[in-house]
């Protein structure tokens, strides 16, 4: 349901009944669900309800897991001096085993 | 001067996914022969140069590398901020797995004592390259999502009840 609503911006529930291949009460049951938790947004044109997505409450989460790799990132960096060291320390040792 | 070999730069690769609901898996490729990583993974004095993740300073990196063995890696944060994990080794293949349990200290205990993770690290060398994995599986997701929080401040919560909650109602 996201996938379909970002990528196409606005759109009125007909269209995204077409597009989701879902009856109407259930995409509409959805979309209740989504505007309370306030993922969704709604704006009425003329006699047309538009919805749209509002991704800004996900950001956090993709943030978090974000932050956690920038961890690793550092770490594995820090290893990777470590190990141009050692590479270099077995090649100065010409040790062979 | 020993000139050292130095292939294309992996700096700032590690990919972080989250598999399940009870996984993070970790990935990233290095310009090494996997038996100096494993080393680096093993070595009390190794692990003390680059688990700080240029964060802070380790303080202990206890390694008793045997089946049955327990290892135990603190480190404190520039802050003054510590961060502990410990844990037992399960199953060791010198340079090209290790699979050990891990306790992040900073979670609160869990009732039946099983908190633990349980990590597997596969190192897979190719043409002097080696790529290594870290599966960690937890057995709930409130540990999984604890050990994510480990290294940072966990201000995200509300938009993860926020998604958990929007899961529950379109089920």
């Amino acid at each position: 349901m996201f996938d379909s609503m970002l990528a196409r911006g606005e759109k009125p529930v007909n269209d995204l009944v077409g597009l989701l291949g879902m009856a109407q009460p259930q995409v509409s049951k959805h979309l209740r669900v989504l505007r309370e938790v306030g993922l969704v947004e709604v704006r009425d044109q003329g006699r047309q309800r538009l919805y749209r997505l509002n991704g800004e409450p996900l950001k956090p989460i993709h943030d978090w897991v974000k932050s956690y790799e920038r961890t690793w990132n550092d770490r594995f960096d820090a290893l990777d001096e470590l190990l141009d060291e050692l590479k270099g320390e077995e090649e100065g040792h010409g040790e062979d085993d | 001067m020993v000139k050292t070999t130095k292939g294309t730069s992996t700096g700032g690769s590690a990919v972080v996914t989250l598999p399940s609901d009870t996984e993070i898996l970790i990935r990233r490729e290095f310009d090494a022969p996997r038996q100096l990583i494993f080393k680096a993974w093993t070595t009390p004095e190794l692990v003390r140069r680059w688990w700080h993740a240029n964060r802070g300073t380790c303080t202990t990196t206890d390694i008793d590398l045997r089946v049955g063995g327990k290892w135990r890696w603190v480190m404190v944060t520039d802050d003054g901020f510590e961060v502990a994990f410990h844990g037992a080794y399960r199953e060791i293949v010198p340079d090209e797995r290790l699979v050990y349990t891990e306790v992040y200290e900073g979670a609160p205990p869990a009732e039946d004592g099983e908190e633990a993770a349980l990590n597997t690290v596969t190192l897979t060398e190719r043409d002097g390259r080696t790529t290594v994995t870290t599966l960690v599986q937890t057995r709930t997701k409130a540990v999984r999502d604890m050990i994510i929080n480990s290294g940072m401040e966990a201000g995200m919560q509300d938009a993860y009840d926020l998604m958990e909650q929007v899961a529950i109602s379109l089920a």
